[in-house]
């Protein structure tokens, strides 16, 4: 019993520690669009990123988005600009920006905000209160994004 | 988008040309049924509307085109026997009041309407006859009862071009399901025209999106092997997008069923149609 409640302190310990550096979704700031700051302040790991952008449970990115770069997954969406090269139009504050809350930056966009929480109208049970994405997973996003240069 | 689109429908017709069947012109039982038409006035933002058929594979499209191909003129069959079952306290088929279902040719393209100032589809007057006429219990919305009865009342439509009313009485529901059609919901904030007004003619990942028109409903889909009502669609959709559904048969999903249609009008009704 003494080692189980033990244990579970450190765990506990551990989770505020984390949590204490995770920007929630209602603390993020923008400017004009642009989010400067790191979401963790742990730098995103591409390769987890491109598993997120192309996973359909996670950012599903390629429901809107082709990429080449995924070209072993098969249908890419039609509805969004291609993200080839985006790393060369877009800068990593920009990026995160736009995965964060598209809105900020595209004003009436279709593209999901994935890194709010709130203001949901009549979200599925399990949903709400929920981003799309975790902080980290908009991180490794970014990173990926980041890897997409053409020139 | 609408450049996409023009490019979508210019590979369509390439590649129809080499082909027997010409993927633009749907005929069901050589007769030809109107896929696309000039929008009605009320739509801003649309030129032409389209069956959702023309957004289907040759495949799937082969199997609208004759009686015998359907799968779903099997649930159709089921429905004739439905129709003439005897049920309820007063030992009464619907055929024990109406004749001959051809009599119903007409009444589809018509739903819904306002009936005492309420908004009432199909489904409706089918239960209102099983409770209020036959002592019988109401079917379930989207089972398999209704929907074959619903399929082979909308049959005797077939062809015939939809025309709902939207003025009058109906001006306040028509103007609540078009708010509705606009709303975005959903963890994913996604609103119907979205995907159905401004992205029609694209692929959203496997999927080739159509204007969501509901001119063949009672559907058959591939997907899951029966026949589906529009509001099981509209909860389908509305679930994908992470958003919980309106109830079945409620006043939204009877409101967005009639806006649908308004958006459908001059499209002939397909039911039972095939889709994906
Ligand atoms: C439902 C559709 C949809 C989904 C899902 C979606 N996007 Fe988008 N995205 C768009 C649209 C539409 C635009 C174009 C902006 C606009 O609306 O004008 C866009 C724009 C972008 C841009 C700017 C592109 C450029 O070249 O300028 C980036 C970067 C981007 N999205 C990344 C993502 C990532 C990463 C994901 C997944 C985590 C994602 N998108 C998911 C629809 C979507
Ligand atoms: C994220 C995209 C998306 C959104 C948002 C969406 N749908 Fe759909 N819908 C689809 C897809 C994909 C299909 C299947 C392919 C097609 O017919 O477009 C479909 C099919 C349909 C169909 C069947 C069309 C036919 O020909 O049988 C109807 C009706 C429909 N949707 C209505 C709605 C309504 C009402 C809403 C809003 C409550 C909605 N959809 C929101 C993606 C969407
Ligand atoms: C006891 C007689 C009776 C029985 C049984 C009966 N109905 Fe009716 N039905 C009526 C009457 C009466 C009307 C109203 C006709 C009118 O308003 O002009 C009606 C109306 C309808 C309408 C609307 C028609 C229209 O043009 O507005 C439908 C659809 C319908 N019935 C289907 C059915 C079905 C399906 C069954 C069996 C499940 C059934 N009915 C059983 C008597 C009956």
């Amino acid at each position: 019993m003494k080692h189980a409640s033990l244990f579970g302190l450190i765990a506990a310990l551990g989770a505020t520690t984390a949590l204490a550096e995770v920007v929630a979704p209602t603390k993020v700031m923008f400017d004009e669009g642009v989010v400067a700051a790191s979401l963790t302040g742990v730098a995103g790991d591409a390769a987890e990123g491109r598993k997120v952008f192309a996973n359909r449970k996670q950012g599903n990115c390629l429901a809107c988005h082709a990429n080449s770069d995924l070209s072993e997954e098969s249908f890419h969406g039609e509805v969004a600009p291609m993200l080839d090269g985006v790393a060369d139009r877009w800068n990593e504050a920009e990026l995160r920006g736009i995965v964060a809350n598209a809105k900020m930056t595209f004003e009436d966009t279709m593209m999901p905000a994935f890194y709010i929480d709130s203001g949901y109208v009549r979200p599925l049970e399990g949903f709400d209160g929920q981003s799309i994405l975790t902080a980290q997973q908009v991180e490794d996003v970014v990173a990926y994004l980041m890897t997409l240069k053409e020139e | 988008m609408r450049t996409t689109f023009s490019i979508a429908t210019a590979l369509i017709l390439a590649a129809g040309t080499g082909l027997a069947q010409d993927s633009n012109s749907l005929s069901i039982e050589g007769e030809p049924m109107v896929t696309e038409v000039a929008a009605p006035a009320h739509m801003e933002n649309v030129d032409t509307i389209y069956s959702g058929w023309r957004f289907r594979s040759q495949e799937t499209q082969a199997l609208e085109t004759d009686d015998f191909e359907n799968p779903a003129m099997v649930f159709v069959d089921k429905g004739i026997d439905l129709f003439d079952k005897v049920e309820g306290s007063e030992g009464k088929a619907c055929s024990s009041c109406h004749e001959d279902v051809a009599d119903f040719a007409g009444l589809r393209t018509t739903l819904p309407r306002v009936e005492d100032g309420e908004l009432v589809t199909m489904e409706n007057l089918v239960n209102e006859c099983r409770t209020e006429r036959m002592g019988a219990e109401p079917w379930k919305w989207s089972g398999g009862q209704m929907t074959a009865v619903t399929a082979l009342i909308g049959l005797q439509s077939r062809g015939m071009p939809v025309n709902v009313a939207i003025d009058g009485e109906a001006a306040p529901f028509w103007e609540k399901g078009k708010e509705l059609y606009y709303t975005k919901v959903g963890q994913l904030q996604m609103a119907c025209s979205n995907c159905h007004e401004d992205n029609y003619g694209v692929m959203i990942r496997a999927d080739h999106l159509s204007q969501g028109q509901i001119n063949g409903f009672p559907t058959y889909r591939l997907k899951n092997a029966k026949l589906n009502s529009a509001h099981g669609r509209f909860k389908g959709c509305m679930k994908n997008i992470r958003a919980t559904p309106y109830k079945e048969g409620g006043e939204e999903f009877l409101a967005l069923e009639l806006y649908l249609a308004s958006r459908g009008q001059g499209l002939s009704v397909e039911t039972p149609s095939v889709r994906n």
